[in-house]
């Protein structure tokens, strides 16, 4: 999730974007990512080379790709929208690649990055989430049973404050920076004139890209990255409430999507029934004259179409009102015996 | 014995080829063409329209179909579910500069452009259009979901089916268009997804995004109605259109030279053929301006040359026809590559026949005026325009001040139809039909008044503006060059997109710019700035008055004395009586 707008944001939108392509690339398909971005860099007015998004100067690499699909953007990303894909209390309509479809075995990995305090993290510029609200979402998730193990991983300033609140059982969490202490940007490019990237993402994008789907490596050494001589802040993490030692807890348990294949010799053959269903195909009904076309601009029938007859509707109370209180002034100032008058 | 041969050998013919032919039938009801086609433009740039339509020869409104070959299963579900009879959805960035860039083969309104009819026997058709968009903008990863009543009109003269229709009863139509909508790769991605290449054959391998999104005008569509299954139109095909139109403007910003070739355009070149595709060509227009030599030199030599009568104007068009096998005989790939032979002389621009321009007028944050400008440059021939405006509820439009004025004279509409906003459920709906006289410019004006939102409406970044969106002109052209009837499936996919009715006009639909309009934002930090301010001067002066009310005042003496004295202050003091 990247929560902030504006174009001098660039570097949470491809904070986001770089963990979306370690994940993809780990093998987690589109239909089980949710990614939010609440702003558009990519084909932003301002941006010198338009779509492409870069996390390390001199434009090495584009982590925005070809390949992209973004489920959340604009002013969808709000903390009404963020909490309800968590919760699933969304809207009949939602299409399924915008909902959370997870289940009790489902392993979750939450990353979210912005501007944030002590305690809250700011959605586009105008509405705020607070660590008790995220707890209480992460709590209704477990009472639901939406998950089976997650990760909150959150880069903003102040970022520990994020996770004090958890009292969820299976969340590991970490965060960029202490109380009291900033995130800071990784490093400017002077051709795109932003900075491109924060420095806790950077690495932790450096850690992910020697990671394949086979490889072995453990949450202690996820939680070694970015040591405070290279960050500045000093990155924090949070395991009391995880059930399992971070030692035993492979990096792919949650970026990666490692399925078992089994290999067998059987064979089936499938071209039994296919002419069936094709000749099953119901006959049409073909129309007794030739169906044409609707003319497109019918200037004739254009001009002598009636307007649509509004319905008549009864007068409203407050009209009844109105004329009520008229009729018994005049009644009133006049006297009855002019009704007949009127009559 | 010859009766019983007869009838034997006319059982064994009906009943050999049957299996075979009933193959023959199901492989031919679905069909894929795709083509290309490269037009120079008369400011130098280029405009590439890559046009792919799937034909489908199947009912989908009855019966279950559950065997989905090249037709799209996401898109072919929607329309049998929720029955849609036509849908034309449009992602645009950009603005097609109509005065110099010429008419447009399809123009989209920037941002995104929604309008379905659907099927008479739909009950709610309110229903059934928002769970249209909701799916959609799952399906596009648009934010189609913002499509509500709010910015939802049912036009009652423009926008009449593209396909057959039985009928125009115009409660079935909805149209509605976001302005504000940014396009982007992610909307690329599934628009690609639904070719039955997908990106990896024929055409389609030149949708690289990072070339397609540096360009001044990018608009990819999809247009699914029912056609003519064949000449005698006795039953009707599903027909699958996504268009996608790019112009790059290279030599205009000052970046290039003028001449072009795929891979200076797209990066890319053409290696192989979709293996689905029935036919897929390249078309470059050749046509030699001012019935001179031709001054545009298209290397390899084309396949074929090709002339028609496209909006009204007799053109020539070199055709690549990639499944022809002599082309890819010299080279695995194939570069097009235009040359300009003489340089063009700029003073020689063509102007188009009808275009037009909007523009918000006035100052302040209170009222403004909407401008329209239409142009119509044909030297002798008049025909009517229709025109629909939709504009949001916030912009109060004044219907009195509502004026047409052409050559200094006012031009009153053969047909209006006006209805009025409702605040917070109803745009402002404005359609007439205006008779443009020869060589004239016609200008329409209406004054509005800006709206205050409550402060939760605002969007996060008010202070941006809020878009009104374009406003549609349909008109029919006159064609300079009669245009015959031909057949839709010999002619070239980008001649056959508006039914045409007869040969001496030609069916135009225009779009005018879109306006970001102000409207008086308030301070966002005032509710904060209140409660502080409240709180202070609350609790100062409560607390002074309550100070002053309830505390008593008395003055304490300093204790001076021995230590007798103070004993005896202090025994005084347990007995409860006045120390000394």
């Amino acid at each position: 999730v990247c929560t902030s707008r504006f174009w001098f944001n660039y570097r949470h939108v491809a904070n986001t974007l770089s963990v979306y392509r370690s994940v993809k690339r780990l093998g987690i398909p589109d239909s089980h990512i949710v990614l939010m971005l609440a702003d558009d860099m990519a084909c932003n007015p301002r941006n010198p080379k338009p779509a492409t998004v870069f996390s390390h100067k001199n434009m090495e690499l584009n982590v925005y790709g070809d390949d992209v699909e973004v489920d959340y953007r604009s002013y969808e990303v709000t903390v009404e929208n963020f909490l309800r894909v968590l919760t699933g209390r969304i809207p009949p309509s939602t299409p399924r690649s915008k909902r959370l479809l997870s289940d009790d075995r489902s392993n979750i990995l939450i990353y979210m990055t912005g501007h944030g305090g002590n305690g809250f993290l700011k959605f586009q510029d105008s509405e705020e989430i607070t660590n008790v609200e995220l707890a209480d979402a992460f709590e209704q998730m477990w009472q639901k049973r939406r998950y089976n193990e997650l990760l909150f991983i959150i880069d903003t300033c102040q970022g520990a404050s994020m996770y004090e609140r958890f009292y969820s059982p299976n969340i590991m969490a970490l965060a960029s920076s202490q109380v009291g202490e900033d995130s800071l940007s990784h490093q400017p490019d002077l051709g795109i004139g932003v900075h491109l990237m924060d420095r806790y993402t950077f690495y932790v994008l450096e850690f992910l890209e020697e990671i394949h789907p086979a490889s072995q490596t453990n949450m202690n050494d996820l939680f070694q990255v970015c040591p405070k001589s290279l960050c500045v802040s000093t990155p924090g993490h949070r395991t009391d409430l995880f059930q399992r030692d971070p030692q035993n807890v492979l990096i792919t348990d949650f970026f990666g999507s490692v399925r078992k294949v089994e290999i067998t010799t059987e064979t089936l053959s499938l071209d039994r029934d296919v002419a069936a269903v094709e000749s099953k195909f119901p006959d049409e009904e073909l129309a007794t004259e030739p169906l044409k076309y609707a003319e497109q601009l019918p200037v004739a029938q254009i001009i002598h179409q009636k307007p649509k007859q509004k319905d008549w509707h009864p007068p409203g109370g407050f009209i009844l009102g109105l004329w009520a209180l008229i009729i018994m002034v005049f009644f009133k100032t006049y006297g009855i015996k002019h009704m007949k008058h009127v009559f | 014995g010859g009766m019983a041969a007869a009838v034997l050998l006319l059982l064994l013919l009906a009943a050999g080829p049957g299996p075979g032919r009933a193959d023959a039938g199901q492989e031919r009801r679905d069909a894929l063409r795709e083509e290309l086609l490269l037009s120079p433009l008369p400011t130098g740039d280029v405009a590439a329209t890559f046009q792919f339509r799937t034909r489908w020869d199947a009912d989908l409104q009855r019966g279950a179909v559950s065997h989905y070959r090249l037709f799209p299963k996401a898109l072919g579900r929607l329309v049998a579910a929720l029955g849609v009879r036509e849908l034309h959805l449009a992602l645009t960035q950009g603005f097609w500069r109509t005065r110099y860039w010429g008419q447009p083969p399809l123009q989209a309104p920037a941002g995104a452009e929604l309008w379905v009819w659907f099927q008479p026997t739909v009950t709610d058709v309110d229903k059934a259009w928002k769970e249209l968009s909701n799916i959609l903008s799952g399906i596009f990863c648009a934010s189609l979901n913002f499509i509500d009543s709010t910015n939802t009109v049912i036009p009652t003269a423009s926008f009449k089916p593209l396909g057959l229709a039985n009928g125009t009863d115009h409660h079935l139509l909805r149209y509605a268009v976001l302005p504000r909508e940014v396009v982007c790769t992610e909307n690329l991605t599934p628009w690609k997804k639904l070719l039955p290449c997908g990106s990896k054959a024929g055409l389609a391998v030149l949708l690289k995004a990072e070339r397609l999104f540096h360009s001044s005008y990018h608009s990819q569509a999809v247009h699914i109605r029912p056609i003519c299954r064949d000449a005698s139109c006795l039953a009707m095909s599903w027909e699958l259109r996504q268009t996608l139109t790019v112009v790059f403007d290279f030599f205009s910003s000052g970046q290039g030279k003028k001449d072009w070739s795929l891979f200076k355009m797209f990066s890319r070149t053409l290696t192989d053929t979709c293996p689905l595709a029935s036919q897929s060509k390249v078309y470059v227009d050749i046509s030699p301006k001012n019935k001179e030599k031709e001054l545009l030199e298209v290397s390899p030599p084309p396949t074929s040359v090709h002339e028609a009568v496209v909006q009204g104007e007799k053109k020539t068009y070199a055709v690549y026809d990639l499944l022809s096998p002599s082309l890819f005989n010299t080279s695995r790939s194939l570069n097009v590559q235009l040359k300009w032979k003489r340089p063009q002389d700029s003073s020689e621009m063509p102007i188009p026949t009808l275009h037009a321009q909007r523009y918000v007028a006035g100052y302040g944050l209170q009222t403004g005026q909407i401008c329209t400008l239409i142009y119509n440059t044909h030297p002798y021939r008049a025909f009517p325009v229709i025109l629909l405006e939709s504009v949001p509820w916030y912009l109060r439009l004044y219907v009195h001040t509502l004026t047409i004025i052409t050559k200094g004279k006012e031009n009153k509409p053969s047909y209006i139809h006006y209805q009025p906003a409702q605040d917070r459920r109803r745009p402002h709906l404005l359609e007439m039909l205006i008779q443009l006289p020869a060589n004239s410019v016609t200008k329409i004006t209406i004054q509005f008044e800006r709206a205050l939102l409550k402060w939760t409406e605002y969007p996060p970044d008010p202070n941006h503006g809020f878009y009104v969106g374009s406003s549609v002109l349909s008109a029919l052209v006159p064609s300079v060059t009669a245009m015959k009837d031909v057949d839709v499936e010999q002619s070239p996919l980008f001649t056959s997109l508006f039914p045409s009715s007869d040969g001496s006009s030609y069916f135009v639909r225009l779009y005018t710019e879109p306006l970001l309009v102000n409207l008086p934002t308030p301070d966002f930090s005032m509710p904060y700035n209140v409660i502080c301010l409240t709180c202070t001067v609350v609790a100062v002066c409560y607390g002074s008055f309550y100070n002053l009310l309830t505390r008593t005042f008395h003055v304490e003496e300093p204790s001076r004395g021995g230590l007798a004295k103070r004993l005896a202050n202090v025994i005084r003091k347990f007995r409860g009586v006045p120390p000394l």
